[in-house]
């Protein structure tokens, strides 16, 4: 094909992220670009099957290592929702061991579909989120728990074993092709049994081309005081200041 | 019904498909003998209780339907295999779309695309669309935050393929009234007033977002919406029969210009039971009533959104390969123009190769049109779908050409030769507009 005018190419192309502008060999895509696409499918699946480093518990002074049902195994996590939603029994009678009931907040964090995006933001985030949570008032602040095989649904089950006034998950969301480091906060007020997405908010986008993990920690923080304040989560509520 | 399935990731979670293999051929067997006339007293959801049920028996050709319906399955599947396609899309006129979706259990895959393959489309909006050598595609230049310079450079890209016969169509990020009516605005006024392509506008926004953002004065040639293949499914929508009746005949009235063609619907195996709402019924008679609702509204396009719903429902390339043969026919037996957005997301274990596969078997099964995103890879909704280059290719390959109007608007342009081949300009998203300027 004939070359473009590369000025207005260039201000085409700058415009939008998406992969315009590339041109052709015939009617098939040039072989660097090729390449470049299967790179970024490449790195957002391995997101999706990496396990966390064994040591990021520990990085993120996690006060227990807890699993769902479907635990470590990928396969049951992504073909059964519903066991990544409920904690193992073993592991219930282990969180009930070191984190006393009825805190005002409870901190989880658990790999979702980017265990990436979790090993890069939270130990950026956590420290931020949990001195401003100190600074919003709050002084029984529970976690942080690390959960293997997290769904966001996990939070009711948390709720309905800890019964905190503000559960927090933070979790690795669906990587694209952009970003596999993409971490979601999802937030509810007395999360328990009978709560559905309506009852949930979600601070989303927390990576490096979004929100950078020190704002999402303030505005988190905020959220859950909110929340406090309120009495409420979901659909209903209303962000504050 | 349900255990007379392929494999499929949704089935097994919701408890409803064979415990083996042997159950399933053995639920084959007995399914190819039930009569027809079952699926017509035996809806999958009460007709009392549910609308869609209502919709889809309600517009049933009843003299068809009482000169098949003592067939059973099995004998259906080889009388539709014995028949041309107008004979194939006469019978299905009298089909409820339960009897659609139980002789798609007993094909095979090469059944279901030779069957499809003889259907003829013809529907006509701003344009004509169908036609046996036609091969369209949806132009889908999607932005993260809608901004009007980034969906025209997606658009201007797209066009350069000769991209976007079937409807340049834009999924919102936002789906506030005001953020659609600018998208609505942009899309008007560049396809149909600065390039005046022969071709449809739409914003895929929630349907009654649409029509308050064309109420104020904003235009679109099409009107957009998902389906679901149970009242309760379509409730969790936010949309009811009545509404999509609403819907059309605004825009029959407001529209003279246009038509009689005016909706594009959406569906995908496995919303109803992600929504809760499937009676215990499997994904694919659930799906095959979506097209059961559709047709009752007459749209231009339709298509289903193959590998987004993620792997608890598809869950690889061979499910999701099977599941777009099998929508792709059921549409196509109901009547509608039917067209597939072949994708994956990044958690299903389906790769560019299994998508590239899947568009090759489609179009050889006369995919009325695909979606066309940059390089496949769509920044908003983050999923990968089918690309410019994917369609010029497809094209190639199979001898077809964009729709005929806008074949002849592509050729006055220098996008496309006389043989309806990409010239050196193609490719080249600078080329509408400098080529304007300099005249």
């Amino acid at each position: 094909m004939k070359a473009a005018i590369p000025e207005a190419l260039e201000a085409l192309r700058n415009s939008t992220p998406a992969r315009i502008g590339l041109g052709r060999s015939g009617p098939r895509p040039r072989t660097a670009d090729r390449l470049a696409f299967l790179g970024d499918h490449a790195a957002a699946r391995d997101a999706v099957h990496t396990q966390a480093p064994s040591d990021f518990p520990d990085r993120i002074k996690a006060r227990a290592r807890l699993r769902t049902m479907a635990g470590a195994d990928r396969t049951l996590y992504l073909l059964r929702p519903e066991m990544g939603r409920r904690m193992h029994p073993e592991d219930v009678e282990r969180l009930r061991d070191v984190v006393s009931p009825s805190p005002q907040v409870l901190v989880a964090v658990g790999d979702g579909l980017s265990s990436e995006a979790v090993s890069i933001q939270v130990p950026r985030l956590l420290p931020a989120l949990l001195d401003n949570l100190r600074l919003e008032g709050f002084t029984q602040v529970a976690g942080p728990v690390w959960i293997v095989g997290a769904r966001v649904g996990v939070l009711d089950h948390l709720g309905e074993i800890l019964k905190p006034e503000v559960g927090i998950l933070l979790v690795g969301e669906r990587p694209g092709l952009a970003t596999a480091q993409s971490l979601s906060a999802y937030m509810g007020w007395m999360p328990g049994p009978g709560k559905t997405d309506a009852d949930r908010n979600v601070v989303s986008n927390i990576h490096d081309q979004g929100m950078p993990a020190l704002e999402a920690a303030a505005v988190i923080a905020s959220w859950a005081a909110a929340m406090a304040r309120q009495r409420r989560s979901g659909v209903t509520f209303r962000p504050e200041g | 019904m349900a255990k007379a399935n392929e494999l499929k990731s949704g089935d097994t979670l919701a408890g409803l498909g064979a415990s083996s293999a042997q159950e399933r051929v053995a639920a084959r067997m007995l399914l190819s003998e039930v009569e027809l006339s079952v699926f017509g007293e035996n809806p999958a959801v009460p007709y009392e209780s549910d609308e869609v049920t209502r919709t889809i028996l309600d517009g049933l050709d009843r003299k068809v339907w009482d000169e098949v319906k003592s067939l059973a399955v099995g004998a259906l599947r080889e009388r539709l295999l014995e028949s041309d396609g107008n004979e194939i899309l006469r019978i299905g006129k009298g089909l409820p779309s339960e009897a659609i979706a139980a002789v798609a259990k007993l094909c095979s895959n090469l059944d279901l695309a030779v069957l499809s393959r003889r259907i003829p489309v013809d529907v006509r909006c701003r344009t004509r669309l169908g036609g046996m050598g036609v091969l369209s595609s949806r132009l889908q230049p999607n932005h993260p935050t809608d901004d009007p310079a980034g969906i025209l450079a997606s658009l201007r890209d797209g066009l350069s393929y000769a991209c976007g016969d079937a409807v340049v169509g834009v999924n919102p990020a936002d789906d506030t009234v005001g953020a659609v009516r600018r998208t609505m605005d942009t899309l008007t006024e560049y396809v149909h007033e600065v390039l005046g392509v022969p071709t449809q506008t739409c914003v895929l926004a929630h349907v009654t977002t649409q029509m308050e953002a064309i109420k104020a004065g904003s235009k679109a040639d099409l009107l957009f919406q998902s389906l679901a293949g149970t009242e309760a499914g379509c409730k969790s929508f936010g949309i009811s029969a009545a509404m999509l009746a609403e819907a059309r005949a605004m825009q029959r009235e407001l529209r003279a210009d246009l038509g009689p063609q005016v909706m594009y619907f959406e569906t995908g195996q496995g919303s109803e039971h992600s929504a809760d709402a499937h009676h215990g019924i499997d994904q694919l008679v659930l799906e095959s009533r979506c097209y059961g609702l559709a047709r009752a509204f007459d749209p231009f396009l339709v298509n289903t959104v193959v590998g987004f719903i993620g792997p608890e429902y598809l869950a690889d390339a061979r499910q999701v390969a099977r599941a777009g043969l099998e929508d792709h026919f059921m549409g196509k037996v109901h009547g509608l123009p039917m067209g597939v957005d072949v994708c994956y997301t990044n958690h299903m274990d389906v790769d560019q190769n299994d998508l590239e596969s899947l568009a090759i078997q489609l179009a050889s099964a006369g995919c009325t049109f695909f979606m066309g995103v940059p390089l496949g890879d769509d920044v908003m909704l983050n999923y990968q779908s089918t690309s410019f280059h994917d369609v010029a290719a497809l094209r190639e390959l199979l001898g077809r050409t964009p729709a005929p109007e806008f074949t002849a608007w592509m050729v006055r342009e220098g996008v496309l030769d006389d043989h309806g081949h990409l010239t050196g300009h193609a490719g080249d998203p600078t080329w509408l507009d400098s080529r304007r300027r300099a005249a």
